[in-house]
């Protein structure tokens, strides 16, 4: 098996970190690996070398299901007219008002 | 440094001049040189594959190695020019320069003041011959730096609780690149068996004390190398068994005759080489910064 092959039968993975102040991981980028273990250590060499984060999920890429931009009128536009699902609209009383 | 004259430079004297109130001093230098020159060496050869890497990620992984390594090595550099300098009778060599620096100890040495082992100088071959260096000496890496974290000299002690936990990636690292090369394809494992015959015979040699290694044990400054091999043995048996290698040069010490000297300067051809890249801009523009 030549190493182009190789390196095209690699499954590509996307990578998220989450810094050490963060509470979510953010998407960061994606990397090459042969399994899961390789993709995590692949990940703290790339995106972890200037202190960027202190935890790694690795999804292979193929995993990963996205919404089509092309839709997005549909998706997220009928949202933005609907105030009413907006939990605003009655007062709070005084005692809950430091939740 | 003003002289071209590189005989000039250092004065080999083996004779120890320490008085007894010099002699830990007398081995902890040559010591710490001994821990430093490994570091840098390893590291150095590991930052010839910057840029031709086999894959982007492998080469920034061990690029990343070879900077903790050099890291490692200027740490204990330093440690050893405060030696040094603060004690100039205990030395075996000299440098015409005011005070000696981790720069004067890493470029204007030459060959045989060099104590790294074997193992290090050896080049890296293809991926195969690299990872398993590699391996095979952050296997005998971790369980040192982990003893000297106890260890009586608090420099050295600092220096190994900072490093270990690189050289726990290292290992970790390398070992599944072995276990991946062996239990891979025919072509893996065949490189990774011709890559363990250049290597193994320079093994060995990581566990014979030096003179320094030995008295400084009595003070419980250096790490015992018994115990370090106990380590390196279950390691190496264990990822070698995942790796389809084979166990019987483990297994049977006496099958193979284990070259040595590093540790007294007496070094392959290829240390040479290696000398005279890493340390032609120092000596031809020397004090030179950038």
């Amino acid at each position: 098996m030549s190493e182009q092959n190789a390196q095209n039968s690699w499954p590509l993975w996307e990578v998220f970190i989450r810094s050490r102040q963060g509470l979510d991981h953010k998407h960061v980028g994606s990397l090459h690996a042969a399994d899961a273990a390789m993709a995590i250590e692949n990940a703290r060499d790339v995106y972890t070398r200037r202190m960027e984060g202190v935890s790694i999920w690795v999804v292979e890429s193929k995993h990963m299901h996205a919404s089509n931009p092309d839709d997005a009128p549909m998706l997220y536009d009928p949202a933005n007219d609907k105030i009413y699902r907006h939990p605003t609209f009655y007062d709070l009383p005084d005692e809950l008002k430091h939740i | 440094m003003s002289t071209n004259n590189y005989d000039d430079n250092y004065k080999l004297d083996n004779q120890s001049t320490g008085s007894p109130v010099h002699w830990p001093t007398n081995h902890l230098i040559p010591y710490t040189l001994h821990l430093a020159d490994n570091s840098l060496i390893l590291g150095h050869r590991n930052s010839e594959w910057c840029g031709h890497g086999p894959i982007l990620e492998q080469d920034i992984a061990l690029t990343n190695i070879a900077l903790d390594l050099v890291g490692q090595a200027r740490y204990l550099y330093q440690y050893a020019a405060k030696l040094i300098n603060e004690n100039p009778e205990a030395t075996h060599f000299s440098f015409d320069v005011e005070a000696v620096t981790e720069d004067t100890l890493a470029y204007f040495r030459d060959n045989r003041q060099f104590k790294n082992c074997l193992l290090v100088e050896q080049p890296n071959g293809d991926w195969a011959q690299t990872v398993l260096r590699q391996f095979l000496f952050s296997a005998y890496q971790f369980p040192l730096y982990n003893a000297l974290q106890k260890s009586t000299d608090k420099e050295l002690a600092a220096i190994a609780e900072k490093a270990i936990k690189e050289v726990s990636y290292h290992l970790r690292w390398s070992g599944e690149w072995i276990i991946r090369m062996g239990d891979g394809t025919a072509e893996s494992h065949h490189r990774l068996t011709q890559a363990f015959d250049e290597l193994w015979m320079y093994t060995g040699e990581l566990f014979i004390p030096s003179e320094e290694e030995k008295s400084l044990l009595a003070n419980g400054i250096s790490a015992d190398l018994r115990e370090v091999k106990e380590f390196w043995m279950g390691k190496v048996e264990q990822v070698f068994t995942n790796a389809n290698l084979p166990l019987s040069h483990i297994r049977d010490q006496k099958a193979t005759v284990f070259q040595k000297g590093g540790k007294e300067g007496k070094h392959s051809e290829w240390l040479g080489y290696i000398l005279a890249e890493m340390q032609f801009v120092q000596r031809a523009y020397p004090g030179c910064e950038w």
